[in-house]
This record gives C-alpha cells, sequence and structure tokens, in this order.
C-alpha cells in the first residue's frame, strides 16, 4: 500500500510529463507482482471495484466523525476522498502494511455491511497519505495526470521495448497484467489472441496546418474523403467477428448486421455510416443507433447502416501494418471483391487527381454535398501505426459554418473556470404568429473557442447584465451578438427552434453588432445538408 | 460573575473600555496593544503603542524608527495597568515577541491568545498556559481535517529531495517574519550547516531575529536585479524567499527550482496543487485543530471568542464540550498568507 502512496502522492505534484514518467519507471521496476499491475490498472483506469462507491464512503466518515465538523470540512475541501483521509483520526501507530493487491480482491469480492467494516478497519491501520490514495482509488478518478497511453509508454521504457508492441499486446490483457510482464521478464510467451477478437490500436491523422501545405507533395498522399460517420474497426476471429470503437470498446450490440461471421480472419478499419452504400444517411439517423443493448428487426431495416472500409491491418492472420499504404490497399481491394464482398461493407473511394488545385476545389465543395465532413491524405509509403504519428496522415477540414447568435443565458463553468460565466446558450430570431413579433429561440450551447481575454469580457457583460436567476442559469439582457463556428446543422425535436448546431463554438464577440441583424432560425435551416 | 461588558467590538478590532486602547486594530487608534508583528495585527499609524520590545522591534524594522509617537516595551509576564486593567504579555510562540494579551479587570480575566501555536520553533518562547474566565482565540485551522505533523518529519522531506535532485536549486515559499526563520533554525537541527540563500526582502528581518540571539548559521541574499548563471550557482542550495516571489522574474532566473512551499494550508492537496508547489511541507505557525481544543480545555475558560479563520467548526465542536462559544467576526485579518 506504501508504494503505491507514495506513487500517487508524487504523481500529482510532478510538475512535468517527464518527472511523472520517471516515477512510474521507478515504480514498475521496484514493485513486485500482483501490486504492481493492480496499482497500473488503476492509473489507466481499467481497475473496478463494484462495492464500494462514494456513498458508501460518507457513510463510514459520518459514523465515525460529527457530520456536522466532516460536512464544513467538506466544504472547504471539495473532495470527497481527500476530506474523509484527513478528517479520520490518527492510527494508534499500528501501521501494519497491507498489500494493496489483498486489499483490491477483498474489496472486489465484497460488498454492504462487509465491504464497509473492511474499509473502516483498513482506514483505522493506514497513516494519512494511504488513507488518501486508497480512498481516492474507490471513489473513482485519481486525477494526477496520468494517461493510459503514459503508463504504457513507462512499461516500454522500463522493459526497452517498442511501444507499438506494448500497444498490440494491450487489449489482450486484464489487470494484474500478470501475462504481460511475465513476458517482459522473458518467462513466458507473448500474450496471444487464442481466437477472441481483438482491438487493435488505431491510427489517428493530425489537422493539416498551412505549414504543412507548404511543404507536401501532393502526389505521394492517397487522398479520400472524410465521412460524416463513427470511426470503426471489425474485427474478424476463430471466435466471431466484433466491432470496435475507436478507443477500443466493444460495441457489436448496436450493429448486429455487421458482425455476421465471415469466411475470412483478420482486421480492417472503416467508418460506419448509415443507410446504404449508394444512399447515405445523415449522422443524426447513425446517433440513433448508438448505445443500444439490443437493435430491432424493424430498426435494421428501417434505419440500415454499413462500412466504409478504407484499410486492413490483419489479413488471414498475417500482419501487414508494417507493409505500405499502398500494398494494404492493393490486398483490400482484393478482398472486397472476394471474402469481404457482402452487403453492408463497401470500399471507400479514391479521390484521382489530387493535385493541390483539385483538393482545395474538393474541399469547398464537401459543404453542398453534405455528409462529407472533409479530405484525408495518406502517405502511400507510411506503414499503420498506432496513435497519431507526424506527417503520415492528415485531415484537412471543411472551413466551418458560421452565424451571429444572441447570447441568451449564461453559467459557471468547471474546474478551473469555476469563478467565470463560462457556458452560454445562444438563440436566432423566429418570428412568433401568436405574438405576431420576432423571439428568441435557442439554437446552440457554447463554452469554448474564446480567448482568456475574451472569457473575462464575456463573464464581466454577465456580471452586470443579469435579469433573472434559474438555479445555476442566469438569464441576461439580449445585447450582445456573438459569432459561432459549428460543423454543421442538424433537425432536432428536442429544442424548440427544430435545430441543433454540432459543436458551436465562439469565434468572434460582436460588440459592435445590434441584435436585431442577427441571424435567424430560417437561415440556420438553409444550412441544414442534404436539405 | 463575569463580566465583559468592558471588551467590546468595534469597527477597528477589539476595544478595552476603560483602558481606551485597541487590541490588533486595524485602523489607526491612539492607543494600540499589539500581539505579534505580522502586518493585519502590527499595523503602522497608531498614537500609542504597546507591545513586547521584539515586536515593537519587528515594527520598526518594517515601517521605521517613529511608527508610533510613543513605545511601551513589555517583558513577558511583567505587570501593568492601563486605565485600572491589568494588561500582562505572555508568550504565545506564534513568532518572536508574539505575545497573548491576559487582561484583568473587575474580578474578569480574559486572555486575547492573538495567532498562536503548540508546536516546537528554536525562534520563539513557547505558548504559556494560564487559565481565564474569556478565551478569545484564532481559528485559522479550525476544522478537524488539519493536523499538523512535527515539523522534523517535514524538515527529513526537505533533506531526501535535496539529495534526490542534486542538480536543482530548491525554492522554499515561506513568510518572512516568522516562518523564514523557523524553517532556517529548524534546518540547523537538522544537521545542515551549508549557507543558506535567502531573498532580499528577509535579511531585514533575518538580521534581527539573530540580533536577539537566535542562532541562524551563514544567511547569504541572493542578489538582486540581473544575474549571470555562471556567476553563481545555486544547484543543491537552499533558497528561502516570500511565497509572492515564486512568480516573479526571481524565480526564473534561478537553475531548474524546485518549489517547496511551508504552510499548514499545504495538508490540502488541491491548494497545494494549485500553487505550482512540487514539494508541499506542512509547517505551521499556527495551532492545529486538536492543539486548538487541547488549549481550549487547558486554560479552562468557559467562554470562548473566536477572532478569525474557521469560526462555525470551533464553535460547533465547544458547545459540544459544553462551553459558550461565540464569532466576534472580527475583519480584516488574513489567513491565507500563513
Amino acid at each position: 500500500m506504501r508504494a503505491f502512496s507514495d506513487l500517487l502522492h508524487s504523481l500529482l505534484y510532478a510538475p512535468q510529463r517527464l518527472v511523472k514518467q520517471a516515477y512510474l519507471v521507478q515504480f514498475i521496476k521496484n514493485t513486485p507482482d500482483p501490486d504492481r499491475g493492480y496499482v497500473l490498472s488503476a492509473l489507466t483506469g481499467e481497475l473496478s471495484i463494484k462495492g464500494v462507491k462514494s456513498g458508501l464512503v460518507r457513510q463510514i466518515a459520518y459514523q465515525k466523525c460529527d457530520p456536522i465538523l466532516f460536512d464544513l470540512s467538506y466544504d472547504f475541501v471539495g473532495d470527497l476522498a481527500e476530506t474523509t483521509a484527513l478528517i479520520w483520526p490518527k492510527a494508534d501507530n499500528k501501521n501494519i502494511e497491507v498489500k494493496i493487491s489483498n486489499v483490491i480482491r477483498e474489496l472486489q469480492n465484497s460488498s454492504g455491511l462487509d465491504a464497509s467494516n473492511y474499509l473502516q478497519r483498513l482506514l483505522d491501520q493506514m497513516p494519512e497519505v494511504q488513507r488518501w490514495a486508497l480512498l481516492k482509488l474507490l471513489t473513482g478518478g485519481l486525477r494526477v495526470g496520468v494517461s493510459a497511453r503514459m503508463v504504457r509508454l513507462a512499461i516500454a521504457q522500463t522493459y526497452g521495448i517498442d511501444i507499438n508492441e506494448i500497444e498490440q499486446v494491450w487489449p489482450l490483457i486484464e489487470p494484474p497484467y500478470l501475462e504481460l510482464f511475465n513476458w517482459l521478464e522473458g518467462t513466458s510467451k507473448k500474450p496471444e489472441a487464442r481466437g477472441r477478437a481483438v482491438f487493435q490500436p488505431m491510427m489517428l491523422a493530425h489537422p493539416l496546418l498551412e505549414s504543412d501545405i507548404a511543404k507536401m507533395d501532393f502526389s505521394a498522399y492517397q487522398a479520400e474523403w472524410k465521412w460524416d460517420g463513427i470511426r470503426i474497426q471489425l474485427v474478424s476471429a476463430k471466435n466471431g467477428v466484433r466491432i470496435f470503437s475507436r478507443t477500443g470498446d466493444d460495441i457489436s450490440n448496436a450493429f448486429p448486421e455487421l458482425v455476421q461471421p465471415l469466411e475470412w480472419r483478420g482486421v480492417i478499419d472503416g467508418e460506419l455510416l448509415s443507410g446504404i452504400p449508394s444512399k447515405i444517411g445523415s449522422f443524426q439517423q447513425l446517433q440513433l443507433r448508438l448505445n443500444r443493448k439490443k437493435v430491432p428487426m424493424k430498426m435494421q431495416v428501417e434505419n440500415p447502416v454499413f462500412m466504409r472500409a478504407y484499410d486492413i491491418l490483419l489479413d488471414e492472420n498475417k500482419d501487414v501494418r508494417m507493409y505500405s499504404l499502398e500494398y494494404r490497399r492493393n490486398l483490400l481491394e482484393n478482398r472486397m471483391k472476394s471474402e469481404l464482398h457482402t452487403p453492408y461493407l463497401d470500399l471507400s473511394e479514391i479521390l484521382p487527381n489530387a493535385s493541390f488545385t483539385n483538393l482545395q476545389k474538393w474541399r469547398e465543395q464537401c459543404r453542398a454535398g453534405g455528409l462529407i465532413e472533409g479530405i484525408m491524405l495518406k502517405d502511400k509509403n507510411s506503414a499503420y501505426h498506432a496513435g497519431r504519428i507526424k506527417g503520415k496522415w492528415f485531415k484537412w477540414k471543411r472551413n466551418p459554418l458560421t452565424a451571429d447568435l444572441v447570447v441568451l443565458y449564461a453559467q459557471r463553468g468547471h474546474g478551473k473556470r469555476s469563478s467565470f460565466f463560462s457556458d452560454f446558450t445562444l438563440g436566432a430570431w423566429h418570428y412568433d404568429s401568436k405574438q405576431d413579433k420576432n423571439i428568441l429561440l435557442p439554437v446552440a450551447k457554447a463554452y469554448s473557442g474564446y480567448s482568456d481575454n475574451d472569457l473575462k469580457k464575456l463573464d464581466k457583460f454577465v456580471r452586470e447584465n443579469i435579469v433573472q436567476k434559474f438555479g445555476p442559469v442566469r438569464e441576461v439582457e439580449k445585447t450582445l451578438v456573438v459569432e459561432i463556428a459549428f460543423d454543421s446543422v442538424q433537425r432536432s425535436n428536442r429544442h424548440k427552434s427544430g435545430v441543433a448546431t454540432r459543436f458551436p463554438r465562439f469565434k468572434a464577440i460582436r460588440w459592435d453588432k445590434p441584435v436585431e441583424q442577427a441571424n435567424s432560425v430560417s437561415d440556420l435551416i438553409e444550412l441544414i445538408d442534404n436539405n | 460573575m463575569v463580566d465583559t461588558s468592558w471588551l467590546k467590538i468595534s469597527k477597528h478590532g477589539l476595544y478595552i473600555l476603560p483602558a481606551d486602547a485597541y487590541i490588533d486594530p486595524i485602523n489607526p487608534v491612539d492607543k494600540a496593544i499589539i500581539t505579534h508583528g505580522h502586518a493585519d495585527h502590527a499595523r503602522a499609524g497608531h498614537k500609542h503603542v504597546i507591545a513586547t520590545e521584539q515586536t515593537l522591534a519587528i515594527m520598526s524594522a518594517r515601517y521605521g524608527a517613529n511608527f508610533a509617537n510613543s513605545k511601551t516595551a513589555l517583558t513577558y509576564n511583567e505587570q501593568f495597568r492601563v486605565g485600572g486593567v491589568g494588561v500582562r504579555l505572555i508568550p504565545a510562540g506564534h513568532v518572536l515577541g508574539s505575545a497573548q494579551i491576559v487582561l484583568e479587570y473587575v474580578n474578569t480575566k480574559i486572555i486575547a491568545a492573538g495567532d498562536y501555536k503548540r508546536r516546537w520553533d528554536p525562534t520563539c518562547l513557547g505558548f504559556q498556559v494560564e487559565q481565564c474566565d474569556v478565551f478569545i482565540t484564532e481559528a485559522t485551522f479550525g476544522l478537524p481535517i488539519f493536523s499538523h505533523p512535527e515539523p522534523e518529519n517535514e524538515i527529513k522531506k526537505l533533506m531526501q529531495v535535496r539529495d534526490l535532485f542534486p542538480e536543482r536549486s530548491i525554492v522554499i515559499g515561506a513568510y518572512s517574519l516568522g516562518k523564514a526563520q523557523r524553517l532556517i533554525a529548524l534546518i540547523r537541527e537538522a544537521g545542515f550547516d551549508e549557507t543558506i540563500f535567502i531573498h532580499g526582502a528577509m535579511k531585514k528581518l533575518c538580521d534581527l531575529y539573530q540580533s536577539y540571539g537566535i542562532q541562524l548559521g551563514s544567511l547569504q541574499t541572493t542578489p538582486t536585479g540581473k544575474i549571470d548563471r555562471q556567476q553563481i550557482s545555486l544547484e543543491n542550495r537552499f533558497i528561502i524567499a516570500p511565497p509572492s516571489a515564486m512568480g516573479t522574474k526571481w524565480a526564473q532566473r534561478l537553475n531548474d527550482p524546485l518549489i517547496v512551499s511551508a504552510s499548514g494550508w499545504m495538508q490540502v492537496r488541491q491548494r497545494a496543487k494549485q500553487g505550482g508547489v512540487e514539494l508541499p511541507l506542512v509547517i505551521s505557525d499556527h495551532a492545529d485543530w486538536n492543539d486548538i481544543l487541547r488549549t481550549i480545555q487547558e486554560v479552562k475558560a468557559t467562554e470562548i471568542w473566536v477572532t478569525h479563520g474557521r469560526e462555525d467548526a470551533l464553535i460547533h465542536a465547544c458547545r459540544k464540550m459544553g462551553l459558550s462559544a461565540k464569532a466576534l467576526s472580527l475583519i480584516g485579518y488574513e489567513d491565507e498568507s500563513e
């Protein structure tokens, strides 16, 4: 337990990434299994202890000390785990060292009163820093500035191995990662899939910047449309076909039509789109299919989906990732004609004659066509790497749409923005026939895009123009126009205006503009793709 | 029968009616009795000031020798009378010269403790426990989450971090009066006898402490103005500076500084983190929760008045102990810069 709390404490105060990584490496070197793996899984967010939640922690804290004093302390500290750790009466110098792996296993297998009693006994024996570390672990979210990727990098660094090897093995292992460490220490073989469908880390694109364009040889790049769907990976293994999201979540249940068994084994990368290849549906239709445990047949028929494939990673269990994109593309095209020839799979088209001039023209046209977010540019010679590799894949998004909207309501932000009114509800004009006048209807909520300086000005505006309070929400005088950028406009039944904007963000504050000149709801309706 | 009608709360602070004197007044007054030299308690501009000799010296160092028309220096436990009120100063253990003010009038004894602590401090006399009818306490750390560790253990962490990062300059943020000198003295007690560097703003007060016989060892002021890193290397050195200097150009000139902060607030991690601190040391010149409660029990007062800090929690705890307690809600005393 001590190694864990010391690590957490050091990570919290370590100012730089490199220092954090050094602490992690030191920890990985010095900590025995299985404690090591359990602690790392707490940092990657893969550890789950279901029997103990914040409510239980609060409950035992109330039993241990005066609830009034606890609440006053909690108000001051603002963190349940830390308040409880600090307020808990001092250990009577017993300080029995417990193994974190035992603690975790014990808590994973208990609930209710057993868990509560066990936890109280533990806290009684621990010094404050250990109480804090344990309670942070149990109440979720360690918040010490360490990502799952950073943990894997530290493991790679400790054993002097390529990060991609760790990334590839990661989906195969579970806390406390004994298979991984045994392999890294040479006492067992590399973990294998053994018939399971396993997610492979995806290659990601960098946004194309002006500075990139200047030095780019466009003939070396393969150009494709960037479709407005959801990035997915189809894995066909001995035990069946699975669909994974970009982050590696198994989302097969929501798309039963895509997981029908295939004769072929391998992994392909592509975009999930709604509709059928000859008639693509909107992103909104696709959203209706997401996050479902079961999809009735009726919905599959009325709101179909398909996968537009653009890359291949494994082919008949041969890893082709280190081959060039050109090679992989050829292979993919062949497979799509034979083993992968199904109604729900389709090939992403390569844009011929992708000169800079043509690309610019096509990017402008994206808007008119809809359903396309921009253009993808991929180095024809590039291997398929996990993560965002510089100079290999670029996304060149179409220009955002913009509208002038009126600030209607404001709310305080979170974290470091908690003292600012930073979240804004914005409205557009609409003619109301009953009242026979123009009224403002909410069309967007924006809380990004402004500079720190602009945020201060917006905050000041809100404070000086409050008309009414609704809980945390402040209604303001309808006097300020702001220019908002957004990716697209969709129809929406949830909003009175009938429209919703995607990813709205601040572009400029139009202090000069009279509110009457802000855009109308009908202006926004005209911007809907495929209207 | 306890009679407290002669001690009032006024807009300037606590007012002793028959003595026509204020305790730690926040505005200029004719007669002021000062508990200790921190700027929010010892302000300039009073006509007559009564305090310990050390506190008067600290005020002179800060505001110039003519900070008051006349001064009365009292030694600890010296009996003195102001307008029929018995006034005695006894050690509060907060900083050099800090005092509790013992007031006696019409068979009632009131102690205004000012800021105080009960932990070890080589730079000032320890808190003197004296029984009274009414005890006026601060509540800077008046929440049960505050439990200050022994300062020796915190100093050990400082030594460890120096060994761990021999190439870095270790900059310790500490209040110029009291905390800085206490830290230096504690570091000396841990056996460290190399030169310790201090920010220019601390020199006067360190000199003053040394003139009162407090051993701080070899100190050197960091050069102000432009410095060339080649000329003076502060790697692996301790540098003590006021917290306000941390974010300034002064700190940027130091080689890869490791920011340490020594304060009671360092116990709350998110607070420490917000300040960009890499090593938080919980060393406080105020009493923690248990020490406040212990002091209240030891002085055997039946009434507890709370001046500033987290008064809600302390009053709740006093009432649970069967004591009468109230908040004075005095304004003008800051607890953030501890």
